[in-house]
């Protein structure tokens, strides 16, 4: 029984921890099949994040805060955007200028705003986005099963875990069964194609950027508002780049990446359940090993397939309309 | 933007073109310490003051400088391959206890000694930690950036295990190793500057400064004036063309990417041999991301990367002396200033490319007439 509980915990932190990666993963999917390689995703992130847990704790409201985080990421989607598509600036250079102005400019504007050391006042669970309870989750809880499943695991998250989770069909049926994102993909396999249909391939990127910006604002949102209680520094601690694998380990296709955020989640989860447990023979594995594990299983796994395959033909390959 | 192409001479292209970014990157920093209801014009002057106002100053620059020398150089020879190494965290790290295991195996007995092999032992791990990433790349098609992302994790993680483990300071707290044994350091310039007769005041700009002007020359040597050089810059340009004429890809791009790694790994020479004289838990504070922008700032040449990583120098030890007068900007500040810095000078390199070379054609043609 205690076996069963631990599956259940452990799924349950699973489909908490992956919200943030399969929002990120998703923006960085929706850049990447438009042909602008995003590697300032953790820089999103963690902009939203503060932006988010800085509105939320001056306006007490959580919607405030996901309506900022959402601006403050888009705001720097647009940057790349303007660096990727009409400066044809190196896409990684800019990403990473992203990622590191965030990383000083958040813990600088909180210094400045709330002198709390670089970080935002803790939040009132009012100025959050709390676990809600799914409906008749409470009259199932003694079903067997049943209960388990619904009432334990897939009730309580917050809205933000549950609008993650709706976001992969959406995005997918966007790419897959519209106009627009049938263009979207095709921008970036053969932009010259787009262009010659008299399609602006520029507009199209920069309508790629937006979603993206969205996506990561509700990313770095979750972070801040709903899986904690405010902005620390540097709390998005590698996820944008996991998430980044999670969408190469996906091929760049919505539900695989789906499958690969959940994957890490997990490890994730149990990197934290395995904290302090003491294994036959081995003994207790120290932390910094378990803390190791995510990038260690991204690494196998990315060297187990050929991962520059599937690539969108044109990602990261300024277009240029005159040559 | 077809003046995108316009060629531009010389010393607009390499001097004017990268100071016009850097002015612009100054101004936006300074609306940013204006939104802090900080004045711009004093926090500048306070930043210039604080990088080149004194001896001391001008060592510290220096001093970051060199580490900016490396870890710029690192990125331009895999960039050269055609690579995009962000893992000089990483390689830094391990190049750091690389040096440290040198420094404790043979320094007591052999102190002089040991150095020189510190030297080649910050190199050897630096490049042993790139291999795994490179060899992935170059066999496995495993995207290089996403896999040194993930060996910079994986080494903050080792270095935090062993210097809370195995290498922590007995009956210490901090996660950092003993001291280095007496007389395992690399002169610091002051000292230098002493032998000759000259006095200056004390910084911990070390011996790693020249070591640094000396892997430039090697590097520039190697890419421009050897063969393998040109193997490189071939396999980087085109690949497919190197492999038509018959160099091997994979062995081209494990080299050269576990040269930038070694390159990555002699930060640790400066930071640690020069100045902390022991290992210390994430001692390279991003150091090897600024190298990204350094490398793209002195357009993966080693003499603009000289340049890149001197202006770097100084805003990051005149952002610290921003810190000690107005206490409202923290340290922070300066990271900021490096990431616009990067955004417009690394990643915006053309952005002026028109109205220069607009001038420029409008006084060509006047000089014509």
């Amino acid at each position: 029984m205690e076996f069963i509980t631990d599956i259940l915990l452990l799924s349950d932190s699973t489909l908490r921890i992956s919200a943030p990666l399969i929002l990120a993963a998703l923006a960085g999917l929706c850049a990447e099949r438009a042909g602008i390689v995003d590697i300032g995703l953790e820089g999103k992130m963690l902009a939203a994040a503060f932006g988010a847990a800085a509105a939320a704790a001056v306006s007490g409201s959580p919607w405030v805060g996901l309506f900022a985080g959402i601006m403050v990421s888009v705001i720097l989607a647009l940057l790349h955007g303007y660096v990727s598509i009409h400066q044809r600036g190196n896409q990684i250079v800019s990403g990473m200028a992203i990622n590191i102005m965030v990383a000083g400019l958040a813990p600088t504007l909180a210094n400045a705003w709330f002198s709390l050391g670089g970080q935002t006042p803790l939040l009132d669970n009012e100025a959050r986005f709390t676990a809600i309870n799914l409906p008749f989750a409470k009259s199932l809880e003694d079903v067997p099963f049943v209960g388990a499943l619904y009432s334990d695991l897939l009730s309580g998250h917050s809205l933000l875990t549950y609008l993650a989770f709706a976001m992969v069909p959406l995005v997918a049926w966007i790419l897959y069964k519209t106009r627009f994102g049938l263009r979207l993909r095709a921008v970036g396999e053969n932009p010259e194609a787009v262009d010659t249909a008299g399609i602006s391939v520029t507009l199209l990127r920069y309508h790629a950027m937006v979603i993206a910006g969205v996506l990561c604002g509700m990313s770095g949102s979750a972070l801040s508002t709903a899986l904690g209680a405010g902005f620390i520094r540097d709390m998005s601690a590698g996820k944008g780049f996991l998430a980044l694998a999670a969408m190469i380990f996906g091929r760049w296709k919505p539900v695989p990446t789906l499958l690969a955020c959940l994957l890490f989640a997990f490890v994730d989860a149990l990197q934290g359940r395995l904290q302090g447990v003491s294994f036959p023979l081995i003994g207790e594995i120290p932390v910094q090993f378990t803390i190791m594990l995510p990038y260690v299983i991204t690494v196998v796994i990315l060297a187990g397939f050929a991962g520059k395959m599937d690539a969108p033909r044109a990602s990261g390959i300024p277009y240029e309309k005159d040559r | 933007m077809s003046s995108a192409a316009t060629k531009l001479p010389g010393a607009l292209e390499s001097v004017l073109m990268p100071l016009l970014n850097i002015l612009v990157a100054l101004l936006a920093s300074g609306l940013v310490v204006l939104a802090l209801g900080e004045d711009p014009v004093v926090v500048l002057s306070l930043l210039i003051e604080g990088a080149f106002g004194y001896e001391e100053a001008i060592g510290y620059t220096f001093y970051y400088a060199t580490n900016f020398i490396f870890t710029g150089l690192a990125v331009s020879v895999a960039f050269h391959a055609g690579h995009f190494n962000i893992g000089g965290e990483g390689q830094a790290m391990l190049g750091g206890l690389g040096l440290t295991l040198a420094v404790f195996w043979l320094g007591s007995s052999a102190p002089v000694l040991s150095i020189i092999i510190a030297v080649f032992g910050a190199a050897l791990f630096g490049a042993a930690w790139a291999f795994i990433p490179a060899w992935l790349q170059a066999h496995r098609g495993s995207h290089i950036v996403i896999t040194t992302i993930m060996f910079n994790f994986i080494a903050s993680a080792l270095l935090a295990y062993l210097l809370v483990g195995p290498l922590q300071r007995p009956g210490g707290q901090m996660p950092e190793s003993s001291d280095f044994p007496q007389g395992t350091a690399l002169p610091q310039f002051h000292e230098l500057m002493e032998m000759l007769g000259i006095s200056f005041e004390q910084s911990p700009l070390n011996l790693s400064f020249l070591i640094a002007l000396l892997a430039a020359f090697g590097v520039w040597f190697l890419l421009a004036r050897t063969r393998f050089g040109y193997e490189v810059r071939v396999t980087g340009q085109n690949s497919d063309a190197a492999k038509f004429a018959g160099i091997s890809v994979p062995r081209v791009t494990v080299i050269a990417l576990m040269m930038s790694g070694a390159l990555a790994g002699m930060m640790g020479l400066n930071e640690l041999l020069g100045e902390q004289l022991r290992l210390i838990g994430n001692f390279t504070l991003g150091y090897g991301f600024v190298g990204i922008a350094v490398a793209f700032m002195g357009r993966n040449h080693p003499v603009g990367i000289i340049l890149a990583a001197i202006l770097f120098g100084a805003v990051y030890q005149g952002g610290a002396e921003i810190g000690f007068e107005i206490p409202k900007i923290t340290r922070d500040m300066s990271v900021v200033i490096q990431g616009l810095v990067i955004l417009f000078a690394g990643a915006m390199p053309h952005l002026f490319r028109r109205p220069v070379s607009a001038l420029y054609a409008r006084f060509a043609d006047k000089g014509n007439k």
